[in-house]
């Protein structure tokens, strides 16, 4: 039976022998709930940095840049899941996909939503100009645009309506977001690229395992 | 790693002490000032260049606090992010400091900071247009880059101004990343140079200009996208051909000599269209439409009259 490939295959078919390889379920709800809450905090600080006027002299730049920052970081956790499921065996690492994925998913509605907003001042007219004209907005929208149906089909129900199979294929476009969320950055600083870098190394690690493994499985 | 991300911003590390202390006063003192005038906060009463006078070439609106023109900078050498200068910019040695003025010119001439303090001092409440799409504005004080030219006295060769700024490789951390040609170079047309709103500024809401401000003195061009304003300068050649500049090196493409404030010229990555106003604003900086030379237009278009701007952007 072609069944989700997110939620049931966790713990299950575990033969990991390390403390933390197995964990009860209690204990796999509680890390969800912890990370769950965590995965917010960035999102308060900013909310309160608003109010105690602590985001310095431009804090339009500070939430915009934020929340892309945080995007591309749940963007990377949600990547290294696979990875490290497999390089540690902990195999309830897979329970903390979808919402890893979801977060990332969240932060770059919210960082979309602050270039709308706070940047743009809702000028509708200006931002259909911006999103074809400017490269690393173009490339950011449609990062954006291919996040949504992975978004879309997250849940349960929609794994099953599709197929594992297909659905599997469909949410490897989280590669090409990934990627694209990279050069959204790369293109957007003037000159010093250090940061971007930083994250390029980080996919290109993440999905250079990916690309590893299947050509040993294969050959 | 989520809870251990440093806050991006920590006033009380990257704001000298006697520099926070003093803003205390300036508040108040501004405060003060609000109840019974409309005319912008006057620097203060304590300062270096208390007894500056006012210009009538100051704008009327509200200057930015000094701690917001103190801890965002774009001051590359001593790094990209705008907090860096106000924490590295100490490391600037100041003194003892020339400028020296040379090239197409009768009396070249070595300036030290106290020749330049010597020049007729006002306080200009100037509007700063970055190129990457926010503005402050910020009371500098200084001199007319006028006054300088006409003592060095140009010769009919000198077609353009060539400023060079300070190269410290040992106490300017950014310079290790190759990012731009060091030193920053920046220039202007000679009639540009030459125009009454192009300032020396010395200092800074009535004081010692800050070093991540670009003390001891720097140039200001307020219709010009902020970078062609070069810091702390040590160098001013005048030059018959136009001088390439730092950006113009570095991404031709995307900067050009003149870089006018222009809403209608839009850069690759920012439209120009409009700005943030830093330093207003309840909570979050107002948005404005951008005005062409910064809103300058009155004094400087003729400058360009029948030029093209989006060709010689």
């Amino acid at each position: 039976m072609p069944q989700a490939s997110s939620a049931a295959i966790g713990a299950r078919d575990s033969s990991g022998r390390r403390p933390l390889a197995r964990l009860s379920p209690a204990a796999v709800s509680w890390i969800k709930a912890i990370v769950f809450a965590l995965a917010l905090v960035p999102l308060g600080r900013l909310v309160a940095g608003v109010f105690l006027r602590s985001l310095g002299t431009n804090p339009v730049e500070a939430i915009i840049r934020s929340l892309g920052t945080w995007t591309l970081v749940f963007l990377c956790l949600t990547l290294a899941v696979t990875p490290l499921r497999k390089l540690t065996g902990w195999h309830w690492l897979l329970r903390l996909r979808r919402m890893l994925g979801l977060y990332a998913f969240f932060y770059a509605v919210l960082h979309f939503t602050s270039y709308v907003w706070l940047d743009q001042g809702l000028d509708l007219v200006a931002i259909l100009h911006d999103i074809p004209k400017r490269p690393f907005i173009t490339v950011g929208f449609t990062c954006l645009m291919l996040l949504v149906p992975l978004a879309a089909t997250s849940t349960d129900a929609m794994v099953r309506r599709l197929g594992a199979a297909r659905w599997r294929v469909l949410h490897r476009l989280v590669y090409v977001v990934a990627v694209g969320g990279v050069v959204h950055f790369w293109w957007l600083v003037k000159r010093d690229v250090t940061e971007p870098a930083i994250y390029a190394v980080v996919v290109a690690t993440l999905l250079g395992y990916r690309l590893v493994s299947a050509l040993r499985s294969r050959g | 790693m989520l809870i251990k991300r440093p806050d991006p911003i920590r006033p009380s590390e990257i704001t000298p002490r006697d520099v926070y202390v003093r803003r205390r006063e300036l508040m108040k003192a501004a405060g003060a000032a609000a109840l019974g005038t409309l005319l912008p906060p006057p620097a203060h009463a304590e300062g270096r260049f208390a007894g500056a006078r006012k210009s009538a070439y100051s704008t009327d609106e509200r200057a930015a606090s000094l701690k917001e023109i103190t801890t965002y900078n774009n001051f590359y050498e001593f790094g990209t992010d705008k907090e860096s200068p106000s924490e590295y910019a100490k490391r600037l040695k100041t003194s003892p400091w020339t400028l020296a003025v040379e090239g197409e010119v009768r009396r070249p001439r070595t300036y030290g900071v106290e020749d330049l303090l010597r020049f007729p001092l006002e306080e200009r409440i100037y509007r700063l247009r970055c190129v990457e799409g926010w503005s402050l504005v910020i009371p500098w004080t200084g001199f007319e880059l006028k006054n300088l030219i006409e003592q060095v006295q140009p010769t009919g060769k000198a077609k353009f101004v060539e400023f060079v700024t300070a190269y410290q490789p040992d106490n300017m951390p950014g310079v290790r990343l190759r990012i731009l040609d060091w030193p920053y170079v920046e220039g202007l047309r000679m009639d540009e140079a030459m125009h009454p709103l192009t300032l020396l500024a010395v200092g800074l809401y009535g004081d010692i200009l800050p070093n991540q401000n670009g003390a001891p003195v720097r140039l200001v061009v307020p219709w010009k996208y902020g970078f062609k304003s070069g810091k702390s300068l040590v160098r001013i050649r005048f030059v018959e051909n136009q001088p390439k500049t730092a950006w113009e090196k570095a991404v031709p493409s995307e900067y050009g000599f003149y870089s006018n404030v222009n809403p209608d010229v839009p850069h690759p990555r920012w439209s120009q269209a409009t700005e943030k106003r830093l330093g207003e604003g309840r909570f979050l900086p107002r948005i404005i439409k951008t005005q062409i030379f910064n809103g300058y237009g009155d004094q400087v278009a003729r400058l360009y009259a029948g030029m093209d701007l989006k060709r010689y952007f």
